[in-house]
C-alpha cells in the first residue's frame, strides 16, 4: 500500500480527535488515527504514550472524552469489546488474554459457542472442528483440544489470532505482538500478517522494535505523551527520524567499545553446568569489567544456565567459582552470598515485591544490615541509604517511599539492581533486562550496564534481541538447545550469532517444531 | 475414523473435567482407606457400614458440590453452612408453620437457597467485595435469620408425612433388597451427576472455568462476566437448598443452631479431591471422592474406637497432606515438561 492510495481507499476505521483523560492523566490529547483496508499501521511511541488507551478506545474497552469514530465512513459508538467484535474490530492484547485453563478451541469460541439441545448445551464437536478449520487457515499445527498452558508463548499468539479471524475481524490490533517470540517464529507471524493483508484486513501493530517496522509496516503513526505526532510511510521514513518523533529528541546509537581485559581478573566461573535438556555441559568464565552476552533462540536454555548458577533451579552437576573460589549453591540464598544477584525477565513476579515501597525493595535483601537496638529496623537509616542508591542509579521516583509499582519498568530495574549493589553482588545476571521498556529508558539500562562493568563487576546479559546483544556485550557466548555452540568477540555479525545458534550440537534433531 | 471413539472418550473426560493425576492420587487414598480400615477390623466392610458411610457423606458431598462450584471460579463460599440451616428452616415454616404441601416446601427451601446465593453473588460480582468477605457476612446473617425467623426453637416436620423419607427411606431397597442404598445418597449422586454435566457441557460450566482462569480476558471477549458470576453462584445456594432438606428429613427437624462448620468440611473435601483453590480447575468427581474420604475415615476411627477429638486431628492432617501431595504432583509435572 503506497501513500498515494491512503486517499483514494476509503479507512475502515478512522478516529478523529479522540480525547481521554483519567483521574489526574490526560490520557489522550486530540488525536487522529486511521486504518486502511490492507495495510500493515503500525503504531509507535514511548511507554505512556497513549497507544494503548488508543486502541482500548477503539476496542471498546475505555469510552472516549471527546472526538469520533468511524467505521466505513459511518459514525459509531464503540461501547463495549463484544460491539467492537460486532464491528469486525479485535484486539490481541500484549499480556494474552487467553484462559490457560481452558483448550484452544474453548478459548476461541468464549461467549459464543456453538450450541445444541435447544442452546443448553455446547456442541464441542462444532467447536472444535471450526476451531481445526481456523488452525489450519493460520498453518497452526496443533489439536484444538491442547489446554493454552502447554502451549508456547508463540502458539498462545497464534490461537488469538485464529479467535480475531473467527470474528471475520477486519482491523485487527497487535500489542507487542513479537515481545516474547524468537526470530523463526517472528518470520512464521509475519507470513501470516502477510496474508491478513492479501486478504484485505487492516492491521494495527504496535510494537517498539525498529527492524520489525521497516520489514512489516506500511505507514507509522507516532504518539508522544499522550498527542498525535505524525504519521509517515515506513519505508521511505529513516529511523532516526521515526525515534525522534518519538522521544523528541535526536539518540544515537553507538556500538559496544570493548575494553582491554587480558590482564583482568575472572570473577565467575562455570565449569560443565548440566540440567536436564535445557542445560548441557555449559562452561564459561566471566572477568571482572566484562559485559558477557548469551544470545540464542527462545528455549535455547539460557534464563535455565543463569537459574542454575542462582540456585533458582536445581542441577545435576557442575561447579561454580567466583573469585576463583569454589563456591556450593544449592538455593539463591547461596548465590547472593557468594555476590551473585540475578535480575530475572519478570520484574513483577520474581524480583520486586510491587506493593512495597523503593527504599524497602533496595534493603530487602540487606535487611539484617538495618537491625537497630532492640531487634527494631532503623527505618532512616533504610531511608537514607535507599536516598543515596535513588541518586546513584537516577531512579526516576518521588520519594523512596513510593510504592514500587508506579514506577516505569525502567526504574523498577534500577530498583532491583540498587538491591543487589547493597547487597556487595559482583556478578550481576541480566535477563531480558529491557523487556517491556521504551527506547528512551533503553539507552539508559545500557549506560547503567556500562557503568556498572566499568567499577569493576562482571555482568552477564541475556537478550533475546541481537541489536541489544551486539551493543552491550564484550564477549557474546550463543546457546542452542541447551548447549554452547560457541563464543564470539563484542562486534561480532549478527549472521553469525544466528549460524550459530541454530548450530544443532550432538545427535541434531530438530525438536522445536521449526522450519529450516 | 477414530472419531467416534475419541469423542466418547472425550465427552467421558469432559463431564468429569478430566485431570487424571490427582483423582488417582485421591482414589488411591480412598482405595488405602477401605482396605486398612478392612484389615483392621471386621465390622467396617460390612454392607450396613458402607451405607452408614455413604448416609454420612451425602450432607457434606453436596455442599462440596455446592462450593466446587464457586471455587472453580476463583471464588470461595462460608455460607454454605448456616445457609443449608436457613433452607432447612424456610421448608419448616412452610411445611409446619403453614401446613403446604411437602412439593411447596421443597422447592421453598431451594428458592431460599438460590437467592442466597444470587445475594451473594450480586456481592462479589456488583459490589466487588472479595468472595472471602461477602459470604462470611452471609454465613452470619443466614445464621441469624434462622434463630430469628425458627424463634431458635426446631422446626419439627411430625405434621408432613413422608418427609423423613426423602433423605432416609431407600427407593434402591425396595426394587434392590439387598442393598438398600438410601434416597439421600441417590440425591447426592444425581446432583453431583448434574453438576458435572453442567460444568463439562454447558455455557454456565464453561464461564465457570473461564472465570477463575482469567476473569479479565472472559470480560475483553465479551462476554458479561458479573451476570454469569452471580448466575454460578445462584446455582451453588440452589444446591445449597437441596443439602437443607436433606438435612432436615434426615433429622425430621430444622435445627436453627446448627450449620456451622459445615462450610469448612465442605472446603475440606473439596481441597482433598484436587480443586484448586486458585480456581479455574476442578472436577465434582474429586470432589465426592473427598467427601466420601472424609466419611470413610470418621467411620472407621470410631470404629477403632479413636476418641472423637483425635478425629478432627486427623482430618486436619489429612486435608494438608492431600494438598502437599498435589503440590508435589504438580512440581513433579512441571520439572518433567
Amino acid at each position: 500500500m503506497s501513500a498515494a492510495m491512503a486517499h483514494s481507499v476509503q479507512p475502515i476505521v478512522s478516529m478523529r480527535g479522540i480525547d481521554k483523560s483519567f483521574p489526574g492523566v490526560h490520557a489522550l490529547k486530540s488525536v487522529d488515527f486511521e486504518v486502511l483496508p490492507g495495510e500493515v499501521h503500525a503504531l509507535m511511541g514511548e511507554n505512556g504514550a497513549g497507544k494503548s488507551t488508543l486502541m482500548k478506545v477503539l476496542s471498546g474497552v475505555y469510552s472516549r472524552d471527546a472526538g469520533t469514530v468511524e467505521v466505513d465512513g459511518r459514525t459509531v459508538e464503540i461501547a463495549s469489546p463484544r460491539e467492537a467484535q460486532a464491528l469486525g474490530i479485535s484486539i490481541i492484547h500484549q499480556e494474552l488474554s487467553l484462559m490457560s485453563d481452558l483448550n484452544a478451541a474453548q478459548n476461541i469460541f468464549i461467549g459464543r459457542e456453538p450450541r445444541m439441545a435447544g442452546g443448553l448445551l455446547i456442541n464441542e464437536k462444532r467447536l472444535n472442528a471450526e476451531a481445526a478449520r481456523l488452525f489450519e487457515h493460520i498453518h497452526l499445527r496443533i489439536d484444538p483440544r491442547t489446554p493454552v498452558a502447554n502451549l508456547t508463548i508463540a502458539k498462545q499468539q497464534m490461537v488469538e489470532i485464529a479467535k480475531a479471524l473467527s470474528h471475520e475481524s477486519r482491523v485487527l490490533i497487535m500489542d507487542e505482538p513479537t515481545a516474547a517470540l524468537n526470530a523463526v517464529e517472528i518470520n512464521e507471524l509475519f507470513t501470516i500478517i502477510r496474508e491478513l493483508k492479501a486478504e484485505g484486513v487492516g492491521i494495527v501493530y504496535i510494537s517498539h522494535k525498529m527492524d520489525e517496522l521497516k520489514r512489516i509496516a506500511d505507514r507509522v503513526t507516532v504518539m508522544r505523551d499522550g498527542g498525535y505526532v505524525g504519521t509517515v510511510p515506513a519505508a521511505d521514513t529513516p529511523v532516526e527520524k521515526i525515534i525522534s518523533m518519538m522521544v523528541g529528541r535526536e539518540l544515537t546509537d553507538e556500538a559496544a567499545s570493548i575494553p582491554d581485559l587480558s590482564q583482568a581478573e575472572t570473577l565467575l566461573e562455570v565449569r560443565n553446568l548440566n540440567r536436564g535438556r535445557e542445560v548441557r555441559d555449559v562452561s564459561f568464565s566471566v572477568k571482572k569489567g566484562e559485559i558477557l552476552g548469551f544470545a540464542g533462540l527462545m528455549g535455547a536454555g539460557r534464563t535455565e544456565v543463569a537459574r542454575a548458577i542462582f540456585g533458582a533451579d536445581p542441577r545435576q552437576s557442575g561447579e561454580i567459582f567466583v573469585h576463583g573460589e569454589k563456591v556450593e549453591i544449592k538455593q539463591p540464598r547461596d548465590a547472593v552470598r557468594a555476590g551473585i544477584g540475578y535480575l530475572s525477565e519478570d520484574r513483577k513476579q520474581f524480583g520486586l515485591a510491587t506493593g512495597m515501597d523503593v527504599a524497602n525493595n533496595i534493603v530487602m535483601a540487606s535487611l539484617s544490615r538495618f537491625i537497630g537496638p532492640g531487634g527494631v529496623l532503623d527505618d532512616g537509616e533504610i531511608r537514607s541509604t535507599a536516598r543515596k542508591y535513588i541518586g546513584q542509579l537516577s531512579i526516576k521516583t518521588p520519594s523512596e517511599r513510593q510504592e514500587a509499582r508506579l514506577l516505569s519498568g525502567g526504574n523498577q530495574q534500577k530498583v532491583v539492581v540498587a538491591k543487589w549493589l547493597l547487597r556487595d553482588c559482583d556478578v550481576l545476571i541480566f535477563d531480558e533486562p529491557t523487556r517491556g521498556i521504551d527506547v528512551g529508558a533503553k539507552a539508559e539500562i545500557y549506560k547503567l550496564l556500562n557503568q556498572l562493568a566499568a567499577q569493576g563487576r562482571a555482568i552477564i546479559v541475556i537478550s533475546s534481541e541481537l541489536p541489544e546483544i551486539l551493543r552491550l556485550s564484550h564477549r557474546i557466548a550463543v546457546m542452542c538447545e541447551g548447549r554452547l555452540t560457541g563464543f564470539l568477540p563484542g562486534g561480532a555479525s549478527q549472521e553469525e550469532i544466528m549460524r550459530l545458534a541454530t548450530q544443532r550440537g550432538g545427535n541434531g534433531k530438530n525438536t522445536n517444531g521449526a522450519k529450516p | 475414523m477414530s472419531a467416534t471413539t475419541s469423542s466418547s472418550e472425550r465427552s467421558l473426560g469432559s463431564l468429569f473435567r478430566s485431570q487424571g493425576a490427582q483423582k488417582l492420587l485421591a482414589f488411591a487414598g480412598l482405595l488405602v482407606l477401605l482396605v486398612g480400615f478392612s484389615v483392621a477390623s471386621p465390622n467396617f466392610m460390612q454392607t450396613a457400614n458402607m451405607i452408614t458411610i455413604l448416609q454420612a457423606a451425602s450432607i457434606n458431598g453436596v455442599l462440596a458440590v455446592s462450593a466446587t462450584l464457586i471455587i472453580i471460579t476463583g471464588g470461595i463460599d462460608l455460607s454454605v453452612g448456616t445457609g443449608m440451616t436457613f433452607c432447612a428452616v424456610i421448608a419448616g415454616v412452610v411445611l409446619t408453620y403453614l401446613g403446604m404441601p411437602m412439593p411447596v416446601g421443597i422447592v421453598a427451601a431451594i428458592a431460599a437457597g438460590t437467592l442466597s446465593g444470587f445475594l451473594s453473588g450480586v456481592f462479589v460480582a456488583k459490589l466487588k467485595v472479595p468472595p472471602f468477605i461477602a459470604t462470611l457476612g452471609m454465613m452470619l446473617i443466614l445464621k441469624g435469620l434462622s434463630l430469628v425467623i425458627s424463634g431458635t426453637r426446631p422446626i419439627y416436620f411430625n405434621d408432613t408425612p413422608g418427609f423423613t423419607q426423602i433423605a432416609t427411606g431407600s427407593i434402591v431397597g425396595t426394587f434392590f433388597p439387598i442393598f438398600p442404598i438410601p434416597n439421600g445418597v441417590v440425591i447426592l449422586f444425581l446432583v453431583a451427576g448434574i453438576a458435572s454435566f453442567i460444568l463439562g457441557r454447558t455455557v454456565l460450566g464453561r464461564y465457570a472455568f473461564a472465570l477463575g482462569s482469567n476473569e479479565e480476558a472472559l470480560r475483553l471477549s465479551g462476554v458479561n462476566a458479573d451476570r454469569w458470576k452471580i448466575a454460578v453462584y445462584s446455582l451453588g445456594g440452589a444446591i445449597m437448598g437441596v443439602a437443607g432438606i436433606l438435612i432436615a428429613s434426615r433429622l425430621n427437624s430444622a435445627q436453627p443452631a446448627l450449620g456451622l462448620g459445615y462450610e469448612l468440611d465442605a472446603i475440606a473435601a473439596v481441597v482433598i479431591g484436587g480443586t484448586s483453590l486458585r480456581g479455574g480447575q476442578g472436577t465434582i468427581l474429586g470432589t465426592i471422592i473427598g467427601a466420601l474420604i472424609m466419611a470413610v475415615l470418621l467411620n472407621g476411627l470410631r470404629i477403632l474406637s479413636v476418641a472423637q477429638e483425635w478425629q478432627t486431628v486427623v482430618t486436619g492432617s489429612i486435608i494438608i497432606l492431600a494438598v502437599y501431595a498435589d503440590m508435589l504432583r504438580r512440581q513433579r509435572a512441571a520439572a518433567a515438561t
